[in-house]
């Protein structure tokens, strides 16, 4: 029973994974920018969060609104400012500008909030659970995180497939020249999808902190996660990055039951499993082209 | 009275050092169709490229109604009524044709084409509209490609090479839409390999060689031999009908 008590965690887990990736997601499919802040950034929609509900004293969940408005145009700007001015010089200079910016997050939010360990109130939800049996209990706050999770996702498909909006989003992210001479404006589009990304990264980066307790270095390992979380479920498929969230999540949670200092590894291990999966069946795959072509 | 639709005046345009397009002239005229003719790298897909605002010219200047429009971006000429059918088609592939001619929306230009209007007069579409732009054959793609640049109802309609690696049927095909647009009073300005062809759709035929433009007239006036010496460069009179093509 344990067992599966961990599966249901690890699933559960999962969502908040899949949040978290989600932008990450969204900037790889649609800009070939691989983000390297991105897990800084949900960090900072955490420490926003935190002085929005301190100042006005309001709950987290109230304090959300003005805090995912604000990511929305920290995204726009971030896109406009410097990511078009990276892009525009090469392939790399965007992974440096972001490693860059990580860093720099990193810094400001250690100066601003000092080093110490913070966390956010979940509310009465963050406490209260469903005790199925003996050994399995289920956390209302766990899955509200999925079920936002979902939601996120499911959104995100109708607005890409049902909109016009959608529709020159993923034609601008298959060729920006040509959907430019259909009259769409590539640059907006780019910076509409980073607001989009940064939105959902803040929104992954308060449920984190009221998960647990978080400091001003806490980004670059969410990053991980959530670059696992894209991996395993394949770049580009917003289905795969909730199926990856949630494979990753069930590793962490039943290496965690073996010994709790496998958490981390476990998850790592079967991201790795994948790429090597990956590489093994790609090269098969060239392999019978070979054959064929001989 | 005609009006002037498009005039390029003394355009130069680059690829790194190779200087593709030289002081290329030329005007076209409300509901004129035109034929832009010349051997492969004479400069067409780029001076086609640079009217659309996709290619950055070196020098000189594009009028479109009388608008010089040469440092507008390619989207804002899209919304002006300068729509390019490029070379190649450029479908999104994992689009639905559907999807496909809805991105044209961007343009914001009303008019009388829509998805019905496309699929009524591209009849082959009908049946495709859920199916993703990649699973198309090549004819089908291309009248998608046309398709979706009349969605921008464009005042000016330029395409490049549409009849390249088309089966024959499919040519015709296409060619008979192309003359239903003509017909239509839409402006166009096109490329095209076949000569022949080329000069039995257009009111007007341009050639181009080596960047510049060598010869320009009445399709109807211009024999097939003073086409094809300004087409490989050969100087008319001295070599007259000696073309051998």
């Amino acid at each position: 029973m344990t067992w599966v008590n961990a599966v249901v965690h690890g699933i559960l887990l999962g969502g908040y994974y899949a949040l978290l990736a989600t932008g990450l997601s969204l900037m790889f499919g649609v800009m070939r920018i691989i983000n390297l802040a991105h897990g800084s950034l949900a960090l900072v929609g955490a420490y926003m969060t935190f002085l929005v509900a301190e100042h006005a004293d309001v709950s987290t969940y109230v304090a959300l609104v003005p805090v995912l408005a604000g990511a929305l145009l920290i995204g726009y700007a971030l896109q406009r400012t410097m990511l078009e001015r990276s892009l525009r010089s090469g392939e790399l200079v965007p992974l440096l500008a972001t490693f860059g910016l990580l860093i720099v997050i990193a810094n400001v939010l250690q100066r601003a909030f000092s080093p110490d360990v913070r966390s956010l109130s979940a509310g009465s939800i963050g406490t209260a659970s469903w005790r199925l049996t003996s050994s399995l209990t289920i956390s209302w706050f766990d899955v509200l995180v999925l079920g936002i999770a979902i939601v996120v996702l499911v959104g995100l498909q109708l607005l890409l497939v049902h909109t016009q909006a959608g529709r020159e989003l993923r034609a601008t992210a298959a060729d920006p020249d040509t959907a430019e001479l259909l009259g769409v404006n590539s640059r907006a589009v780019y910076a509409r999808a980073a607001a989009i990304a940064v939105a959902t990264a803040a929104l992954a980066g308060v449920f984190y902190a009221m998960r647990s307790n978080f400091d001003p270095s806490a980004g670059p390992t969410q990053l991980i996660y959530a670059f696992e979380a894209v991996i395993i479920g394949g770049i580009g498929s917003l289905w795969g990055t909730l199926v990856g969230g949630i494979v990753l999540g069930v590793a962490q949670t039943v290496g965690a039951q073996i010994d709790v200092q496998y958490f981390a590894l476990a998850g790592h291990l079967v991201f790795l499993a994948v790429l090597t999966f990956r590489a093994i069946a790609q090269a098969g795959a060239f392999r019978s082209f070979g054959k064929v072509v001989a | 009275m005609t009006t002037t639709l498009l005039a390029v005046e003394r355009i130069d345009s680059r690829h790194g050092l190779l200087q593709a397009v030289r002081e290329v002239s030329l005007e076209i005229q409300e509901g004129e169709t035109v034929a832009l003719v010349g051997a492969n790298g004479a400069g067409k897909t780029t001076l086609l490229r640079t009217i659309a605002g996709a290619h950055r010219p070196s020098g000189g200047r594009v009028l479109f109604a009388g608008e010089d429009v040469t440092g507008v971006p390619a989207y804002r000429r899209a919304r002006l009524g300068i729509a390019l059918v490029p070379e190649g088609r450029k479908l999104f592939p994992e689009l639905t044709v559907e999807e496909n001619l809805r991105v044209a929306a961007a343009a914001r230009r009303e008019g009388r084409w829509t998805v019905d209007e496309v699929l009524e007069a591209f009849p082959l579409l009908q049946p495709l509209r859920r199916k993703r732009a990649a699973s198309l054959s090549g004819g089908e793609q291309q009248a998608t490609a046309i398709g979706r640049a009349l969605m921008t109802n464009p005042r000016l309609l330029l395409l490049d090479e549409v009849s390249l690696g088309l089966a024959p049927l499919a040519v015709e095909a296409l060619y008979h839409a192309i003359e239903a647009l003509v017909a239509g009073g839409t402006t166009i300005l096109l490329v095209e390999q076949d000569l022949a062809r080329a000069m039995r759709v257009a009111g007007r035929v341009i050639c181009m060689l080596e960047g510049r433009l060598v010869l320009e007239g009445e399709a109807a006036r211009l024999s097939r031999e003073q086409v094809t010496d300004a087409y490989f460069g050969l100087r008319t009179g001295a070599t007259a009908g000696g073309g051998g093509a």
